[in-house]
């Protein structure tokens, strides 16, 4: 194995120092290290974070492969800052089975570029009827403990409140999508002033809130953990705020799209813009981003949804929701937050980690721990142009935008998967 | 002139005065021996409806033949995301066939939109799923200024299914542009959220037909479909004429000069009564007259035809 020298570095913030990694451990951190073997990369001006980790990624393999691939997907999430990438079930076929779930896994060690961690469904095909079988992929080799039926909430509440207890054998935790269906059908847009002036369908805010207010009192009855995914409203982060005040063993996580975009964007009937839960108000950011700042949203997940350009180059109501995330939300991070890299890392690296169990993972580069991490130039302003990005789909929001900050190195287990802001393989 | 008409706000007062001006003089070609002007020779509109409105169609075609264009009809009904040629297609054949105008009715609000960024040629919205239908707008404002002489302080309650009405959105824009008063009556379930801040601060919302009428220069009945009720819109058909339906008492409500409007299709003995629609004070068959004035203006001024 290589040993890579990072020379002046700031590491999380901190002032310029250099980092040793070796054998796939960081082996020393210090100002002036000198190592005559390693491969010299100048991190001057530079910042280093835990690698990312996206607790919310579409990677869609098996059955979408012209949209997406574990590898194409695997390499955007390189690019990205990303060292571990959690993959959402519901590909086709559903990962609602071991075979499913091993096979995504395998595929993400064959692309060797992040972690792919799988996550399981909750219910037998995203139906939402009956269990799928949690306990055969928590033992599988994908090693399974989050488990969602993302795309479509588990809406029944008694079959959440059996989901939810169930899991508590294996340590698992149920990531809700919480959108209560009644409430959404035909939906399009966020329900509100934009929605009425552009005759699309409503998805009103509470449908959301309804959900999360439910699961939360659910989890805590059960006493069992509970993820909130893509929270939208800032009504549902009231609802988190006093589910945590109480005690609640639930965790949220927000997109980088919910952070800066809002439903105005819906005007051109552009469906790049449509995505599920839909872009809200600028009340809503406002109340995300500070929920972000004190922690009642707890992570920053992408929400990486790759669409093949048939489905997004038609008519609003018949494209398909979801957007492109991966190679982005750093930079959106960084725009939203500023420079306050302790808070990136814990939003978008120590926490997903912690929250998904992937150990060696979303810990600070210190002596001893796995060299999976990420340098970033936050000085560099980069237009984003769809043609230019790693994934097979062109779905992002962001086109033509210029955006702070680009990922200059990531390193998975002390092995450069991009250097010089380029994928190795 | 605008390029594209594709919502009732793509029109300020003077450009939605000029089109009514414009329809004023095509109105006298209907009463002429030989209805038809040379305005449009050589030129191409095709009629792109995916969804059935033979009303709205032939309305349009007669106004384009009327104009001497060469009319092309494209009924894609049946077409969908899942069947058939996408929107984006159509749209590159069309512009290969060298529309100048194209007609369009979508089930989904925004294809015209959509259309406009494919096409080289005018895109006019003729009903886009429950978004606009500015034409509609057009030819209502046209009706109420025949008969009422003026539209600026007009007081016009528009009752009914305003939730789903592609025609009460463009008329709310547009009459709102031209110092009209607008009301919009129906029960709460079918007043869209934030109607006000959404398309005009002036409005004003009711929930109670009979304290309004008394007060209005125009009332516009919306259709209103029965199966409305099976989504828990209003409990039954009855429920819904017994509160927001016009009949005969209650158009006696109204001021004596006070005139009844309905885009059409009617649902006789659900929101309006025979009694009401067949009445002196209907401008329904009108409104149907005044549909073809008004889509040649917007087609002629559109096309530049008075630049040629």
């Amino acid at each position: 194995m290589t040993a890579y020298l990072i020379t002046s570095v700031s590491v999380v913030g901190g002032p310029p120092t250099d980092l040793l990694i070796r054998d796939g451990l960081v082996a020393e951190v210090g100002p002036g290290l000198s190592a005559p073997d390693a491969t010299v990369v100048d991190g001057t001006g530079l910042v280093a974070l835990p690698g990312l980790v996206d607790l919310h990624t579409h990677l869609r393999e098996p059955g979408r492969e012209d949209a997406e691939t574990v590898e194409s997907g695997s390499r955007a999430a390189a690019l990205g800052g990303y060292t571990a990438v959690c993959a959402m079930a519901n590909t086709s076929p559903v990962a609602d089975t071991a075979g499913v779930v091993e096979q995504v896994w395998r595929l993400g060690r064959e692309a060797g570029l992040v972690d792919v961690q799988p996550i399981g469904a909750v219910t037998v095909g995203l139906a939402g009827e009956r269990l799928a079988e949690l306990g055969a992929m928590a033992d599988s080799a994908a090693r399974v403990r989050i488990f969602s039926d993302d795309g479509h909430c588990v809406a029944d509440p008694k079959l959440m409140r059996r989901a939810l207890e169930y899991v508590k054998a294996f340590d698992g935790i149920i990531a809700q999508h919480a959108e209560e269906p009644r409430l959404t059908e035909g939906a399009q847009m966020h329900e509100g002033e934009v929605s009425t002036r552009l005759g699309l369908i409503g998805w009103p805010a509470v449908a959301e809130e309804a959900i999360i207010a439910r699961d939360v009192l659910l989890a805590e009855h059960v006493g069992s953990r509970l993820h909130v995914c893509h929270v939208s409203t800032a009504g549902s982060v009231e609802v988190l705020r006093q589910a945590k005040a109480r005690g609640v063993r639930v965790t949220a996580e927000v997109t980088p799209h919910h952070l800066l975009l809002t439903d105005e964007r819906a005007e051109t009937y552009d469906p790049v813009f449509k995505v599920n839960p839909p872009l809200r108000t600028a009340a809503d950011i406002t109340a995300l981003r500070a929920a972000l700042a004190d922690g009642v949203v707890d992570v920053i997940a992408t929400d990486h949804a790759p669409h093949a350009v048939e489905d997004k180059e038609c008519e609003w109501a018949y494209a398909r929701p979801g957007m492109l995330g991966l190679e982005t939300a750093l930079s959106i991070a960084l725009d939203v937050l500023g420079p306050q890299w302790d808070l990136i890392a814990e939003r978008m690296s120590r926490t997903p980690a912690r929250i998904a169990g992937l150990t060696g993972h979303g810990v600070d580069p210190a002596p001893g721990v796995p060299a999976n991490l990420t340098l970033i130039d936050p000085a560099a302003r980069r237009t984003i142009e769809p043609a230019e990005l790693a994934s097979r789909s062109r779905n992002t929001p962001y086109a033509r935008m210029t955006l702070p900050g680009r990922i200059v190195a990531t390193f998975l287990r002390g092995e450069p998967t991009v250097l010089d802001g380029k994928a190795i393989k | 002139m605008i390029k594209h008409l594709l919502s009732g706000a793509d029109l300020d007062a003077d450009t939605a005065t000029e089109i009514l001006d414009t329809a004023a003089e095509m109105a006298t070609v209907a009463g002429r021996e030989i209805k038809k002007l040379p305005a449009l020779r050589g030129r191409t509109v095709v009629n792109l409806f995916y969804e059935d409105s033979t009303r709205t169609r032939i309305s349009f075609e007669a106004a384009a033949k009327r104009l001497s264009a060469d009319v092309i009809n494209f009924s894609a009904k049946g077409s969908s995301v899942t069947k058939g040629e996408s929107l984006k297609d159509t749209a590159l054949t069309l512009q290969a066939m060298g529309a100048d105008a194209v007609v369009v009715r979508h089930p989904a609000s925004g294809a015209p939109h959509r259309l406009a960024n494919w096409v080289d040629g005018s895109v006019v919205n003729a009903g886009d799923g429950t978004h606009e239908h500015p034409t509609q707008a057009l030819l209502d404002a046209y009706t109420m200024r025949a008969r009422l002489g003026r539209l600026a302080g007009l007081s016009v309650a528009v009752v009914g299914d305003v939730l789903h009405s592609r025609v009460a959105r463009s008329n709310v824009l547009l009459l709102s542009t031209l110092g009209a008063k607008v009301t919009l009556v129906g029960p709460p379930t079918l007043i869209p959220v934030d109607i006000a801040g959404a398309l005009a601060p002036a409005i004003d919302v009711s929930y109670d037909l009979d304290s309004v009428l008394p007060g209005v220069d125009v009332v516009m009945m919306l259709r209103v479909q029965r199966e409305r009720m099976n989504d828990s819109y209003f409990p039954s058909a009855r429920e819904y004429a017994r509160r927001y339906g016009l009949d005969g008492p209650r158009m006696r409500r109204l001021p004596e000069h006070a005139i009844v409007m309905h885009p059409g299709p009617m649902n006789r003995g659900m929101e309006i009564t025979p009694e009401v629609a067949d009445s002196p004070r209907s401008t329904i068959v009108e409104q149907v007259t005044n549909g073809v004035s008004v889509r040649m203006a917007v087609l002629y001024l559109l096309l530049g035809g008075n630049n040629r």
